[in-house]
């Protein structure tokens, strides 16, 4: 196990900079999730990590060595591609020996170290089978396994899951976590997916074309986003946005409604402002009037989009809905929902 | 009871034809018949007729008659045929092994990102294109006994004093129709493993690369054994297309000098038309037939499916 240290991280092909700059530190054993859309330079910091491109600037630290330098090998890492990248024409228990295969070690020596990893990973009935043969879920099993064997300071992983199904999806989360748990190998993770973000990260790096947005706990991001890129990235369905100007009654919308506002923090009389309201924080029953569009009843939730002072909201209630389009209802606002950005710099301004 | 009696009563059978047309079967060899016609008129008549003269003396302007296996026990004893076996082989072996290893080279080379890589992959297929009678007679002028140019190299630079006569001694003749058809044959093989390594995802050199291996081992324990199926294949044909080869021999040697670049494929052209010992070059023809089979059973086994390939993706 080992720290890993990002340092003023840049990336650029040719003339074009995709990385501007990255700094993030990882602690020991921590299990940190990159997210972004595609395009961040998420897998391309990770791919930096693990020596597959080259640092066209700053400095990347394992444990205390800068490892800018140093061929992927000898970096000490394990990596789970999202392809998986398994050796076809090999066997799954050489597949996961590969690696101490060509380090030397003896045969036997390496089937007592494939044959614990293979079952903490329920693969010990597969040893013999080559990959065509096996399912999705499977590979990802046997890749990680590959990464298990080779007993890593750090442990990259590449969108592994986004070639499964939804439901082994959800299962294979809970199984890296679990594993994660049990070895505690510092590892770093890349997805698109906020959800794997907020329920795999001990920290999420929330990242935009080239630069870090906000690092943080899950439920961090979540309650305090630090701008509209995160506010809007993190939760699902997204925070409403809705612009207004600042007053002291609260947030006027263009249409004249007004809503409240608890925490101004650092808004100014008459500034313009983005009022961000998550979908959840509504409840029905207020003095807010929502124009109801389309009602979605889910079973336990019921979301319900409307048009809310000119521009379209979602919410989520708990309680089921009723009300058909075209009506209008009052809602209630938890003051915990909302948050307030400054509307040129996206800034927050809520505490 | 009565019901069972209803059912009985036999189906009126319609007329034979119809249920021949009908059937899948049936129609399914009604298609094959233009195909079937085509192999029997081009393939199957052509070898049989050869292998029918094999085993007559006849001539050119003259019917022959069967001698049964005459012609072979006359070749048995007759050294030209066996200097043309031995020349074979030689060609085959040496031609094959170094278009392989040159070929693969080539492919690596431009399977890695190079600048201008289009243009080179193009460039690769030009001694593929031409036609093989023109390379064979930029070859001649280059082999040429007074006016080669790598004999002019050579001289300009000191290493020799006078030309090197290419293909007029039995030795340097070999070496250098090998090294014509070797020119040649490299485009067929460079591609076709080009587009076998093309297959190979990138993320397997990659995981190999963090496995710790060396890019010795990266291509010894994945981009090889990953190739073969492709090198299979290619290399049975390429083996084929050498064991046959005919036109480069005919314009730069003729088989000479003194038979010493003589393939069967000449040898046999040569006794049967300008020889006008029909039977004989029919024999010598028909002689090929266990090496090329040899050749066919090599590939039958290199192709089947290796185990890893099983299963689906």
């Amino acid at each position: 196990m080992a720290s890993v240290t990002i340092d003023g991280l840049r990336k650029s092909y040719g003339a074009t900079e995709v990385l501007h700059g990255v700094d993030v530190d990882i602690a020991e054993g921590e299990f940190v999730v990159l997210v972004g859309p595609s395009g961040c330079g998420k897998s391309t910091l990770l791919r930096m990590l693990a020596g597959l491109e080259h640092i066209s600037g700053g400095e990347v630290r394992i444990g205390d060595r800068v490892v800018n330098h140093l061929p992927p090998k000898d970096r000490d890492i394990a990596m789970v591609f999202q392809n998986y990248a398994l050796y076809p024409h090999l066997t799954v228990a050489e597949n996961m020996g590969f690696s101490l295969k060509l380090s030397g070690v003896r045969k036997a020596q390496i089937a007592e170290k494939v044959r614990p990893a293979a079952e903490i990973l329920g693969l010990a009935h597969l040893l013999d089978r080559y990959p065509r043969q096996l399912s999705g879920g499977q590979r990802q099993r046997v890749a990680m396994g590959r990464a298990i064997v080779r007993d890593p300071q750090v442990f990259l992983f590449d969108e592994p899951l986004s070639n499964l199904d939804a439901k082994l999806r959800v299962s294979m989360r809970a199984e890296i976590k679990n594993l994660h748990q049990r070895l505690k190998t510092t590892t770093v993770y890349v997805t698109h997916d906020q959800i794997e973000a907020m329920t795999m990260a001990d920290k999420i790096v929330v990242m935009h074309d080239g630069i870090v947005e906000q690092i943080g706990a899950p439920l961090d991001l979540y309650d305090r986003p630090a701008n509209l890129f995160v506010a809007g990235f993190i939760g699902s369905p997204a925070m409403n946005f809705l612009n207004g100007v600042f007053g002291p009654d609260g947030v006027t919308l263009a249409d004249g409604t007004v809503l409240p506002v608890t925490d101004a923090g650092a808004a100014k009389a008459g500034q313009q402002v983005v009022y961000g309201l998550r979908p959840e924080s509504m409840a029905l029953g207020g003095d807010v009037p929502l124009t109801v569009e389309v009602t979605e009843p889910t079973g336990a939730e019921t979301y319900v989009v409307g048009q809310l002072g000119g521009a379209e909201v979602t919410g989520v209630f708990r309680t089921r809905v009723t009300a058909k389009p075209g009506e209008q209802i009052g809602i209630r606002i938890d003051p915990a929902g909302i948050h307030l950005f400054d509307a040129a710099s996206g800034a927050r301004l809520s505490h | 009871m009565a019901h069972d009696e209803a059912a009985a009563v036999p189906v009126p059978r319609r007329p034979a034809l119809r249920r021949f047309l009908e059937s899948r079967n049936g129609l399914g060899l009604l298609f094959m018949l233009p195909a079937a016609v085509f192999l029997l008129c081009f393939l199957t008549y052509p070898l049989g007729l050869g292998v029918w003269l094999g085993f007559t003396d006849t001539k050119i302007g003259r019917t022959g008659v069967f001698v049964g296996l005459e012609n072979y026990a006359w070749l048995f004893d007759d050294p030209v045929f066996w200097l043309s076996v031995f020349n074979t082989l030689i060609y085959t072996v040496v031609a094959s092994i170094a278009k392989f290893a040159l070929g693969l080279w080539l492919a690596l080379l431009l399977n890695r990102n190079l600048p201008m890589k289009k243009f080179f992959r193009a460039v690769i297929l030009l001694p593929w294109v031409v036609p093989t009678v023109l390379s064979a007679m930029a070859f001649w002028w280059i082999f040429d006994s007074q006016f080669s140019i790598i004999s002019w190299v050579l001289m300009k630079w000191g290493v020799i004093s006078q030309p090197i006569n290419f293909l007029g001694d039995p030795w340097t003749a070999r070496w250098s129709v090998i090294a014509a058809n070797v020119w040649r044959g490299i485009p067929f093989v460079a591609i076709s493993l080009l587009a076998g390594l093309q297959t190979i995802p990138q993320s397997l050199n990659e995981a190999a690369a963090i496995d710790g291996a060396t890019r010795w081992q990266m291509f010894t324990k994945v981009t090889l054994p990953l190739l073969t199926p492709i090198i299979a294949v290619v290399m049975t044909f390429s083996v084929l297309f050498t064991f046959t080869d005919f036109q480069l021999i005919y314009v730069l040697t003729r088989g000479g000098p003194v038979n010493a670049t003589h393939l069967m494929a000449t040898l046999s052209f040569q006794r049967a038309i300008p020889g006008g010992q029909l039977g004989e070059g029919a024999a010598i023809a028909v002689a090929m037939i266990p090496f090329l089979l040899a050749a066919i059973l090599f590939s039958f086994f290199g192709l089947q499916r290796r185990r890893w390939q099983q299963g689906n993706d």
